[in-house]
């Protein structure tokens, strides 16, 4: 597949649902290149391997599409804890929980504790945070920023951003970062050179896949506009439950599974919620992203299923 | 239940209502089915008990814009009240899906 790859065909992938399980996408130079996991499974992978990325893992979800979000947690765990190296650290891409609730975040804290995957980071998802303040979620999760629920880190010579898109909502709108964030963002990168690898994680998608749905952020085209004159970034989201992708200059947008249910397909059904699917499928639609360091600053990313 | 949907368009209506109304406010009931609040837009008398009712497998909030009433996650069957003792117009949006949006006018008993 990687013989016919060539630029012109990145605009096929804008938007574009990658359902299977198990491809392996290299960035090189902002073109993404899709390999297929059997060739990659033959080759050494050059580089180290960075980190992790779960996502929606729902804990107190408990209805159809799956009574037992806490079980495909626990599958997840042993198939992190069965990869032959262990990542350096984790991020959770929001809605740790469904309902917000101590008890429920309690559950995931503890199930989580059995990741052998580095030093966990997190930002919240809309679920988490549905007493309009976050009080549950920040006491868990607050200390890394400071209760602001956004923050930056370096790891690995990659400069990690955590955002919060989930809290400022308007009616009708979509995700939403907000003045003094952009400010905080827009400083933070200030002093950083062009060079540097940048991973952003935010819960809900940093384009617009779908407005009716609430599938995007309003004010993220000022986040990107800070973003533009680095060599290689890497944005990391959630909330839909699929993988979706889209490539735009040097910035990758990649939306990770969830580990509990997955949801339609963009505008197929009543809205986005909790998609019910035959007997056998579900753990298909289920998984994790991990994310690697190649040379040259290249980062790769990698979609695994639960089976 | 008493609800008339789209009322403040229709002043006349919302009159004979009004002219009609029980001397004691009946409870209104919101359901909230398929990412909608149904009815949307709803009027009841002062002193009303609104109640939503979640239908959804998906949870929903019922979250005021201006702050004078706030809902938890509501799961599936999930119920949250409020009582509307003062006349005026209450916009709320569900915070989980906040496309979703509805208007609570409540007029003087």
């Amino acid at each position: 597949m990687t013989d016919d790859f060539n630029p012109s065909r990145r605009g096929a992938l804008q938007c574009l649902a990658f359902g299977g399980a198990g491809t392996l996408f290299t960035l090189s130079g902002g073109i993404l290149t899709p390999i297929g996991l059997a060739q990659a499974a033959t080759e050494k992978p050059a580089g180290l391997p960075l980190f992790l990325q779960i996502s929606d893992t729902h804990i107190g979800f408990n209805k159809e599409a799956n009574p037992d979000v806490a079980g495909t947690l626990k599958e997840t765990t042993a198939l992190v804890n069965a990869m032959k190296t262990r990542p350096a650290l984790t991020i959770h891409t929001g809605d740790v929980t469904h309902l917000s609730r101590a008890a429920e975040f309690d559950l995931a804290s503890q199930l989580m504790s059995d990741l052998r995957a580095g030093e966990l980071h997190t930002v919240p998802g809309e679920h988490d945070i549905t007493d309009g303040t976050g009080t549950e979620y920040f006491a868990r999760f607050g200390k890394a920023s400071d209760n602001r629920g956004y923050y930056s880190f370096d790891h690995q010579g990659v400069h990690f951003i955590g955002l919060v898109n989930v809290m400022q909502f308007k009616p009708g709108g979509l995700g939403v970062f907000g003045a003094d964030q952009l400010a905080w963002l827009k400083d933070d990168l200030s002093a950083r050179t062009s060079s540097t690898p940048i991973v952003v994680f935010a819960h809900m998608p940093m384009w617009t896949i779908l407005e009716s749905w609430g599938w995007g952020t309003g004010d993220s085209e000022e986040a990107l506009s800070y973003l533009r004159r680095f060599g290689s970034v890497t944005i990391l989201n959630g909330h839909i439950h699929q993988i979706v992708q889209k490539v735009e200059g040097n910035i990758t947008f990649h939306t990770a599974r969830s580990t509990a249910y997955p949801q339609p397909q963009a505008g197929m059904g009543d809205g986005p919620g909790p998609l019910v699917v035959p007997a056998g499928q579900l753990q298909h639609m289920l998984g994790i992203t991990s994310i690697r360091v190649q040379r040259h600053h290249q980062l790769a990313l990698t979609d695994t299923t639960l089976v | 239940m008493r609800i008339l949907a789209s009322l403040s368009s229709f002043p006349l209506a919302a009159f004979l209502f009004l002219a009609s109304a029980p001397a004691h406010a009946e409870d209104s009931v919101i359901t909230i089915k398929k990412f909608m609040f149904n009815p949307t837009d709803v009027t009841v008398a002062a002193g009303t008990d609104v109640t939503w009712e979640n239908q959804d497998g998906e949870p929903h909030t019922v979250v005021s814009l201006t702050g004078d009433f706030r809902s938890q996650a509501l799961d599936e069957k999930d119920k949250f009240s409020h009582r509307f003792d003062q006349p005026g117009t209450y916009k709320y949006i569900c915070s989980i899906h906040p496309k979703m949006v509805g208007i609570i006018t409540v007029v003087a008993k």
